[in-house]
């Protein structure tokens, strides 16, 4: 058995001074790199062993089980320290983000431990995003794979500085220093090639304890520290956080009482102090800092990573999701950008749907267009891409609907780290970093014009409408939206009517029927249907639109009132019965892919402003009842 | 001038900065109160994180009726202390079954505890409930969310948890899906009890070496605390020096024998000891990963 970590002598002689010590420790987050075969988890398990985290009760435990299900015969197998739930253990691999804790007297070790198969890239980005340091593993028998390379590309993507290069198993290929020198020439030129410029190599072996806690008398030829003391020194920049301006997001505006107003927050940048003045963002007021609040008493002065609550001199409009920023150094504010993204979902991401987007303390929502490419994980090669599938990264613009101050990721994680959430499931589906603001949204400016929407609606003695109609393909959404035209046009109506199958022979001729594809079909014809209530017109439409959220996107572009939602309801087996244009016989034959209601859902509103029963209605009906929802 | 932070400055922020989260994007949120330390020590925290407003949210205990006397004691003074309402809820079904920890094994747990919690957060609707729970404790916790999401059912399913990233917690559900959020999820126990210490933050005496009444039964050390206990014909309780290093249900949680009556002692006893915290956890041990199954069923 290996020697166990400096054990302290203090617990047992002088309890309050340990105690003392011990307050004092800093803390580090670290993530390990590497896949099973590279012995990651062992490593994990050794660093808890030799540092004392494993209580007996555990240890006996880890007997048992090690002699039942372990892989290193009747030796412990540290693995199954970490190899934590039920299914994890039955498939012999970890599949989510775990953490463990260990602490030695200088510091509190926080480790992610993620897997490192490709398919659970997302998984390794979740640990990596709060980590200080990453260890890379390198199995030492065989050298750079594909693999380190796609980890230390992530490594490098979430921006942490701190990488530790950790060649394991050097007991596996007889301590062999050549072997090893020739691993870190490979690794020093890929890294260097991807701009990791700055790494710690050294050779550990995690099963044997090699250069673990201590440097290895099997390899008195290296001279640099061994992983646990490198922990434990390497120096942590979360001061340098404190050097940079102030930034703090709001997160809660504390009212108890009229006479107190504070602003509750966790400092993510730079230093405030009393009297300082600050400058709230996007709306630019400005005040200075009366009173820096905590239980504890006033505070003279805070810097990042404390919890605070802040009083202003002043009363200025300040609110969740806004930014308190020092007044001379505010940060930009945008509401275009070109970000990288990591989809993390398993539905494809669909270019032109909001989604909501959370950065700091605020949500908005946000659209997020088609890559401009891909990036393979395994080669850094740029690729051609629509949209994103899970695992994928990409660099894609995005928009947000309102401008918010963030900073560059590369700058502030904080500011420039952001979540997208799926505005139906809720699921958070995308983590993405900003890269910069594209000018664009302050170089395009609105053209004013002199007739207003008003004045053309007035010449035509109308209000502006848009009748959507949606529905199963032969619900009746053509003929029904048909008739509505020539009735109003009858009535002196000014109307146009936008067919789906029309709209496909021109404007949308470049788009087919995949999600990706159905979604900016609706997204244009919305913009033109947004276009002609402008020009005072009523629209009707006829489009299966299948998904909630796009009819969603459309309705929240018009003026409140304008957009009439009508489902068009049939059941999928009346729809099938008629077949007017032969379409469902081709699609049960396989003959036409992505077809709604077979192979490809259709999402019914929930609250629609009218829904239509064809099956008890006739198209004459329908229209006369959607024309007395219209002009009452 | 920099200032560098010591591990559990940082803990502390970031706790706060957990609930807040919560409190700001939550309809209404509770905090699940068990009364033991590490219930204190995030008690304490929502103290610091909404002064000098008290916590905006009620303390929710899911009784079972079988705590220790001195946990109840200690349950309204720190309510009150907090400026917090008390919202105590018992099982009806448990209460009318007579459902005890010595007749009914498991289902003590699951009916008292388990299906509590489910109900008491229906009957109020609660959509978020702050847990106490550490990601050290226990093998299927060190992969909790700090945000866990939960189905209408309560149920938690662990192949589909919501990444998390950064600071960023995504707080969104629908209708009738609630969440457990964990404020103090990577704290250790040696942190629980170091910052008990630097705060003075009042814990259960029960925590402290005292001569109570024991009995041994399956091989922990149990305190006799009141007269529900089921002695053996003629079996007398032994008086020992003993002090708990977790709270439940006092017929289910085994005692150490100890001399330590600070908190400097507690600590040094804990850092000498060689057997685990969970290990005096009856409910534990019930069947191979045991506490993922009971998570997947509800319990917190």
């Amino acid at each position: 058995m290996s020697q166990i970590y400096k054990t302290d002598e203090l617990i047992a002689s002088d309890i309050d001074a340990y105690l003392e010590v011990h307050q004092h420790k800093t803390m580090l987050r670290f993530i390990t790199c590497g896949s099973v075969d590279d012995g990651k988890s062992t490593l994990i398990g050794r660093l808890l062993y030799d540092s004392k985290m494993i209580f007996e009760d555990q240890l006996a435990a880890l007997e048992a089980d090690s002699k039942k299900v372990g892989t290193q015969g009747q030796e412990i197998d540290f693995a199954l320290l970490v190899d934590g739930l039920a299914a994890e253990r039955e498939q012999g691999i970890t599949i989510d983000v775990a953490y463990r804790f260990f602490a030695t007297e200088k510091r509190k070790f926080i480790v992610a431990d993620t897997p490192g198969h490709e398919q659970y890239t997302r998984n390794m980005v979740t640990g990596a995003s709060t980590a200080d340091l990453a260890v890379i593993l390198i199995d030492a028998r065989k050298g750079v794979l594909t693999q380190t390379r796609r980890h230390s590309y992530l490594v490098k993507l979430i921006g942490i500085k701190n990488v530790v290069l950790a060649v394991n198993k050097m007991d596996l290929v007889g301590y062999d220093q050549t072997i090893y020198d020739s691993i870190v020439a490979d690794y020093t030129a890929f890294a260097t090639s991807i701009g990791i410029t700055n790494f710690t190599a050294m050779p550990i072996s995690g099963f044997k304890g090699d250069n673990i806690t201590a440097n290895s008398e099997n390899m008195p030829w290296y001279h640099g520290p061994a992983l646990l003391p490198h922990l434990e020194t390497v120096e942590v920049d979360a001061t340098s956080d404190q050097a940079k301006p102030f930034r703090m997001p709001v997160q809660w505006v504390n009212r108890p009482n009229l006479d107190f107003r504070g602003f509750a927050g966790l400092i993510a940048t730079g230093t405030i102090a009393q009297g300082d003045q600050i400058r709230v963002l996007p709306s630019g007021k400005t005040s200075h800092i009366s009173r820096i609040v905590t239980l504890d008493g006033d505070l003279p002065q805070a810097v990042a990573g404390q919890s605070v609550t802040l009083c202003f001199a002043d009363e200025i409009d300040c609110s969740r999701g806004q930014l308190i920023t020092a007044a001379g150094a505010p940060t930009e504010v945008s509401d275009q950008f070109e970000t990288a993204i990591v989809w993390m979902d398993e539905a494809e991401m669909l270019p032109g749907r909001p989604y909501w987007l959370k950065i700091g303390t605020q949500t908005v929502s946000a659209t997020v267009g088609q890559p401009k490419y891909q990036v393979n994980v395994n080669t850094m090669e740029h690729l051609a891409a629509k949209t994103l599938d899970l695992n994928a990264i990409g660099v894609c613009n995005v928009t947000t609907d309102r401008a918010i101050p963030f900073e560059a990721y590369g700058d502030n994680h904080d500011l420039g780290g952001f979540i997208l959430i799926d505005k139906m499931t809720n699921a958070t589906v995308a983590a993405g970093m900003i890269h910069f603001s594209l000018r664009r949204a302050q170089n395009v400016h609105w053209q004013a014009t002199d007739i207003s929407r008003e004045n053309h609606a007035g010449i035509k003695n109308q209000k502006p409408a848009v009748l959507w109609l949606t529905g199963l393909s032969g619900a009746g959404k053509s003929t029904i939206a048909n008739i509505v035209e020539r009735k109003l046009a009858r009535m002196n109506r000014h109307t146009f009517l936008l067919d789906g199958d029309n709209v496909r022979h021109g404007l949308n001729k470049d788009l087919g029927f995949t999600d990706v594809d159905r979604v900016e079909n609706i997204r244009r014809v919305g913009e033109v249907a947004k276009l002609m209530t402008d020009a005072g017109l009523i629209v009707i439409t006829a489009f299966i639109s299948p998904f909630r959220a796009e009819r969603d996107m459309v309705r929240a572009m018009m003026q409140p009132g304008e957009f009439i939602e009508v489902h068009i309801d049939t059941t999928l087996d009346e729809a099938e019965k008629r077949d007017v244009k032969g379409l469902y016989k081709k699609a049960r034959a396989g003959q036409l892919k992505n077809f709604t209601g077979i192979d490809s859902p259709y999402e019914a509103p929930e609250t629609p402003e009218m829904r239509i029963d064809t099956t008890k209605l006739s198209a004459e009906q329908a229209a006369d009842a959607i024309i007395a929802r219209l002009i009452p | 001038m920099t200032q560098s932070f010591t591990h559990l400055r940082r803990l502390e922020a970031e706790s706060i900065h957990i609930l807040r989260e919560v409190v700001a994007e939550a309809e209404r949120p509770v905090m699940l109160y068990s009364i033991g330390k590490d219930s204190a020590v995030m008690l304490h925290l929502a103290k610091k994180a909404f002064y000098p407003a008290p916590p905006p949210f009620p303390l929710l205990h899911v009784d079972t009726t079988w705590k220790f006397r001195d946990m109840y004691a200690l349950r309204s003074k720190a309510a009150e202390e907090a400026g917090m309402e008390l919202l105590v809820y018992q099982n009806p079904e448990a209460k009318a079954r007579g459902i005890n920890p010595f007749d009914h094994g498991p289902l003590h747990t699951d009916m008292w505890k388990t299906e509590g919690l489910k109900q008491a957060l229906d009957l109020h609707g609660f959509d978020a409930a702050f847990g106490g729970a550490r990601r050290d404790e226990e093998k299927s916790r060190a992969k909790e969310r700090v945000f866990s999401f939960r189905s209408t059912n309560h149920r938690w399913d662990p192949k589909n948890q919501r990444p998390e990233l950064w600071h960023l917690y995504n707080a969104r559900k629908a209708k009738g899906e609630s969440m457990r959020v964990f404020p103090i999820s990577n704290w250790t126990e040696l942190d629980i009890w170091q910052y008990i210490h630097l705060e003075g933050i009042e814990i259960v005496p029960l925590y402290f070496s005292a001569p109570r009444p024991t009995v041994e039964r399956d091989g922990l050390t149990l305190m006799v605390d009141d007269d529900r206990f089921p002695l053996n014909t003629g079996e007398v309780p032994v008086m020992k020096s003993i002090r708990f290093r977790t709270l439940g249900c006092y017929p289910l949680t085994g005692a150490v024998e100890s001399t330590a009556k600070t908190l400097p002692e507690v600590i040094q006893e804990m850092l000498l000891t060689t057997t685990s915290e969970r290990q005096g956890r009856a409910i534990d041990k019930d069947q191979a990963a045991s506490m993922e199954k009971k998570k997947q069923e509800g319990y917190f």
